[in-house]
């Protein structure tokens, strides 16, 4: 049964990025200038010469060929050489993933630590002031652009990585003091209040695991949110991450970089969304 | 709660009404440049000062609500419409129409919908007029901004299309558009509404991300987006606390949009 699981999660990831690719060589296929080449641009080629060129992307425009020879290279890891930066696709995928990954990492460690934070004692001591006090600064920051904390952080000198932080612990928030609020008054943690356990029994054993696959759930969707706010922030506060690499490549038109990163954000979050389904199936079954 | 969505109500239909009257409240024109008052601080003359410019800061705030407010629902209109008919297709077709339609939605969640929007925006020309940016940027939102609502839309046709109700009325020899039309579409109206209600202020805080990186409604034209990127010097914030005033409206009207959001259970 297990096997069966992951081998579906695994189908379901091979055909998502297959999709992603082609869609990515759609773009490349109809977007603005293909099949130019600044070869035939030289004016020392003769009228042979440009037409042997010519004839060199006459494959590309059989479009089943074309698809076929696009994801072989993909597959190969080989996604082409950037337009703008002149430089392969593949090392700069490689070289600025990491920056990216540190600055989502902080944002997401932070935002659920602090959503966590907030919504365990609102649920805990439900004091009616913490609850109204923490869900208006929830509120505020849900309706605050990323960029805009971000902006606010740089200039301040704080840690810009937190802006992510405080894009998602809103979410975060929001969605765990209802759930655990929720879990408070199931029939089963009822009952072990009223046999007597101790709070912190009561929310270690019957709470956490009632709670833990929804909130397993959020923290794949978490990914998916903090990389859209990644891209202003890295933009207006310089960081050389992937982000940054999107939005330089959509100024530029740099399809062969726009595919590349296609490709690897969607491989990227099914693997996460995966891990994630994986992690709450786990949850389930021990919970049964 | 309910006295708290009566004035969020009142606000948002007040900042509405001003920025729908843009053209009489606002002392200048949004394009309007006063050279020899370049960076003038608030005055009786200009409530918000002027831009590097020399543009008057209120009336471009004026106009540029009119067009984030008009604007986003129009994208969130086109989102839910294309999430009802893809969603409601899925869910009420199912098999393998539902499984491909899943597929596509999965995959459109799976990339952060500011990356689909560079995406689309690469492929278009850069030196658009003002006017086709402003309506590429909120076209573009509701073409690649569907996915969420549609897995919500679809979900409830699922579940209406295995209803007693459904059953009933297939039983009763009531099918096809009839059916859709008659028996599913008034149960899937709260869930459509309330997508298109999230919608809408997600929309509004997209571009003004856009907007912050140059991406959004181009200028002279105004939008939130646009009058943000003053923020981005922090000495004129400083001298000009008045620059925040863009931020401040926006704030609101995304706060009274969330205030005005409806039950929980037709949000998620």
């Amino acid at each position: 049964m297990r096997i069966r699981h992951i081998a579906r999660h695994l189908g379901a990831f091979l055909l998502t990025t297959l999709i992603a690719g082609l869609l990515g060589a759609t773009l490349v296929r109809f977007g603005p200038g293909f099949e130019t080449d600044e070869q035939q641009l030289d004016p020392r080629l003769n009228i042979q010469s440009l037409q042997a060129l010519r004839e060199s992307h006459a494959s590309e425009r059989r479009l089943p060929a074309f698809y076929a020879h696009y994801l072989v290279r993909m597959a190969t890891g080989d996604f082409g050489v950037s337009r703008s930066l002149d430089r392969p696709v593949g090392e700069l995928l490689s070289e600025r993933a990491p920056v990216t990954l540190r600055l989502m990492g902080a944002g997401i460690a932070g935002g659920w630590l602090l959503g966590l934070a907030l919504a365990l004692p609102a649920v805990w001591f439900r004091a009616p002031l913490f609850d109204l006090a923490s869900t208006a600064l929830s509120g505020v920051f849900l309706c605050v652009p990323s960029a805009v904390l971000a902006l606010v952080l740089f200039f301040a000198n704080g840690p810009v990585r937190f802006a992510i932080a405080l894009l998602i612990f809103p979410k975060v928030f929001r969605y765990a003091r209802n759930l655990l609020a929720n879990a408070y008054t199931q029939p089963h943690v009822l009952a072990a209040r009223a046999r007597g356990l101790s709070a912190r029994s009561v929310f270690l054993r019957h709470v956490a695991p009632w709670a833990a696959p929804q909130l397993l759930a959020l923290a794949g969707v978490s990914l998916g949110v903090a990389f859209g706010a990644a891209i202003p922030i890295e933009v207006l506060c310089d960081f050389p991450g992937l982000g940054q690499l999107a939005w330089k490549a959509a100024l530029a038109r740099d399809l062969p970089v726009l595919v590349g990163l296609t490709i690897l954000i969607a491989a990227f979050t099914q693997l996460t969304n995966a891990a994630s389904d994986l992690a709450i199936a786990a949850c389930t079954r021990e919970q049964a | 709660m309910k006295r708290a969505r009566n004035i969020a109500a009142g606000v948002l239909i007040l900042i509405f009404a001003a920025s729908l009257l843009a053209g009489f409240v606002a002392p200048a024109p949004y394009a309007a440049q006063f050279r020899d008052l370049v960076s003038a601080p608030a005055s009786r003359r200009f409530w918000l000062g002027t831009d590097e410019l020399g543009r008057d800061r209120w009336s471009r705030l004026l106009y540029g609500t009119r067009i984030s407010l008009l604007l986003a629902p129009a994208a969130a209109m086109l989102a839910t419409f294309l999430a009802v008919v893809i969603g409601g297709v899925a869910g009420y077709a199912g098999g393998w129409c539902d499984r491909v339609i899943r597929r596509v939605i999965d995959l459109f969640l799976s990339l952060p919908w500011l990356f689909l929007f560079l995406i689309v925006r690469s492929l278009l020309p850069l030196d658009a007029t003002p006017l086709t940016s402003v309506i590429v940027t909120f076209t573009i939102m509701g073409l690649v901004g569907w996915a969420p609502a549609a897995r919500i839309i679809r979900a409830g046709a699922q579940s209406l299309r295995n209803s007693d109700l459904v059953l009933h009325a297939r039983a009763c020899g009531c099918h096809g558009l009839r059916l859709v039309l008659v028996h599913i579409a008034p149960g899937l109206k709260p869930v459509i509404f309330a997508q298109f209600w999230i919608a809408i202020p997600t929309f509004i805080l997209g571009e003004a991300s856009l907007g912050l990186i140059g991406l959004g409604v181009a200028e002279p034209l105004p939008s939130w987006g646009n009058l943000l990127r003053e923020l981005a010097n922090p000495q004129s914030v400083m001298s000009n606390p008045w620059i925040l005033a863009p931020l401040a409206v926006l704030v609101i009207v995304v706060s009274c949009f969330q205030l005005l959001l409806p039950e929980r259970e037709f949000v998620s």
